[in-house]
């Protein structure tokens, strides 16, 4: 017999790390082959729905979880939605976020060199305790939560997203709002020089948005760190945004440097820019239309659908009406869209 | 008899040519690299290869009296012909792959939404203008074929208000598209007061 010899392994023989994660791509194409015949059933069911995995030491920074690292530690949610997931790959690259460009394909490129740390974020306005904060002094004492939500945009397509993040109410909390506090103003990053978009007035920099106080403490509404367990990438809004699930997308405010108690309602910046289209409650409502579109129905972006069902009726809050409902009861929601 | 000559060659190959942008988006339904939304990406796309079609067919005269070059007359009909099929392909795609089973929407959209409402509008006067763009109807019709044919320019104006209308802020892509029509309206417009009877009160 002979003796067990170690095999030695030429460097040519090794298969390269891109082509080792990217085997399942591989087979996707093998397989696209019968897709042909079959009538084009939709190939994103058969690309991974997870991010790709994690490269040790992938552009981290010396100050912090680099955009796209792994959050260690996430707590799962009972606030979870079942449905099947939106791709990590479409909640990555398909998103309006007008700081860098106007086309929902211009935020993954645009923002690519962004740097989101280090962070500041000042709270201010009516309350006892005002501060200004490094985001890790912000989340530092909140557990990270697993929130998979449905994301309605108001151009009626939609997603179901796996945020992580902390709750909204929680945070607020720490900065203890007075009485005065009727409402929580939201303001966004407006830096010419890292964001492309804000060389054309598109809207009015920077970016803000508002919540009633009831809204902003009501256990869905969320601050994000990450999607898909990973540090929000730039284009999601790094290193922190506004998740608020029964509204329309884009109260979902990005890169958060300022949150202000206020006793008045802050301007807000769609509802500025168009005020009879864009509301400043924008609940989600299949019931009353945009000035120039139906709201009744939408395009869902997610795993199980394809080229041929996309289409799904929009439910009143965006499936949310049994917890926010209360929040309006008495108000007419056509007026105060 | 029909001359094959060299404009009858060269478009046999620009045929093909205008079939690209089509192709391009049937492999990237295919290869699924069509974005997040596909339906909106096909959408999208036919519609703005309806509006460039449009433009190029009506950028023809100017050019010609510009230029000189009278045999650019030839390559209009295909062109306006090729806007028709990228119009009918982005109305096909609305209804049945975005709306689907909620087909029934469409008079709805057609009736209340303004920007609909004018994008079918256009579509409507393209197919009378498709459907007589045979010799044999050009022939038939006479001075009238003229007269029906101007048609294109209100299409070309909807078509344009559609784009503009279903914007959400920023128009600076509809913006240059109507910049391009007005010129070439407004070449049209200037020859025609040049052209005014002697006389004419100013």
């Amino acid at each position: 017999m002979k003796p067990y010899r170690d095999p030695i392994i030429r460097p040519s023989e090794i298969t390269d790390e891109r082509d080792f994660y990217g085997r399942r791509s591989l087979l996707a194409a093998l397989a696209a082959s019968p897709l042909l015949l079959s009538g084009c059933e939709s190939a994103s069911s058969e690309a991974p729905v997870g991010p790709p995995p994690v490269v040790p030491n992938a552009g981290a920074t010396p100050s912090g979880p680099a955009a796209g690292g792994a959050i260690p530690g996430v707590k799962t949610s009972a606030l979870s939605t079942s449905e099947p997931k939106t791709t990590w790959s479409d909640v990555t690259s398909y998103n309006n976020y007008y700081e860098f460009g106007t086309g929902k394909d211009d935020p993954v490129v645009q923002a690519r060199s962004f740097q989101a740390r280090p962070w500041s974020i000042t709270v201010d306005g009516e309350c006892e305790a005002p501060g200004t904060l490094d985001l890790e002094d912000l989340i530092k004492p909140h557990a990270i939560e697993e929130r998979i939500y449905r994301m309605r945009c108001v151009e009626a397509w939609s997603m179901v997203v796996p945020w992580n993040g902390i709750p909204l109410a929680d945070v607020l909390k720490r900065f203890k709002p007075t009485s005065r506090a009727k409402y929580v103003r939201f303001v966004s990053l407006a830096d010419k020089e890292r964001m492309p978009g804000l060389r054309y007035p598109v809207l009015d920099w920077p970016y803000q948005e508002g919540l009633r106080m009831d809204e902003a403490m009501h256990p869905l509404a969320m601050l994000a760190v990450g999607v898909y367990s990973r540090w929000l990438p730039n284009q999601n809004g790094a290193p922190l945004r506004l998740v608020v699930p029964w509204k329309y997308g884009f109260k979902g405010i990005k890169a958060i440097v300022r949150i202000e108690f206020t006793n008045r309602k802050p301007a807000t910046s769609w509802n500025d820019s168009a005020p009879d289209e864009y509301g400043f409650y924008a609940n989600v409502n299949p019931a009353v239309d945009h000035p120039r579109w139906s709201q009744a129905s939408e395009r869902r972006i997610a795993a199980d659908r394809n080229l041929f069902n996309a289409r799904i009726p929009t439910l009143p809050f965006n499936g949310y009406a049994e917890q926010v409902a209360s929040l309006y009861t008495g108000m007419d929601l056509a007026t105060y869209f | 008899m029909y001359r094959f000559d060299r404009i009858a060659w060269s478009k046999l190959v620009l045929f093909p040519l205008a079939l690209v942008p089509a192709g391009l988006l049937v492999e990237g339904v295919f290869a699924n690299s069509l974005g997040a939304d596909p339906v909106d990406t096909l959408t999208h796309a036919t519609g703005i290869w309806a509006l460039r079609f449009l433009l190029l067919s009506l950028a023809i005269t100017p050019l010609r009296q510009w230029t000189g070059w009278n045999w650019l007359i030839r390559y209009r009909r295909m062109l306006g012909l090729f806007a028709f099929f990228y119009a009918t392909v982005h109305l096909a795609i609305y209804v049945v792959l975005d709306l689907g089973a909620y087909w029934a929407d469409l008079i709805t959209d057609i009736t209340k939404r303004p920007y609909m409402t004018v994008g079918f509008a256009a579509w409507l006067i393209l197919l009378p203008l498709a459907a007589t763009s045979t010799q044999r109807m050009i022939r038939r019709l006479g001075r009238s074929w003229q007269k029906l044919h101007r048609l294109v320019y209100a299409a070309a104006i909807l078509a344009i208000l559609h784009f503009f209308w279903l914007v959400k802020a920023d128009l600076r892509e509809p913006a240059i598209y109507a910049l391009i029509l007005a010129v070439l309206l407004g070449a049209r417009a200037f020859k025609a007061w040049r052209k005014r009877p002697l006389g004419a009160k100013d």
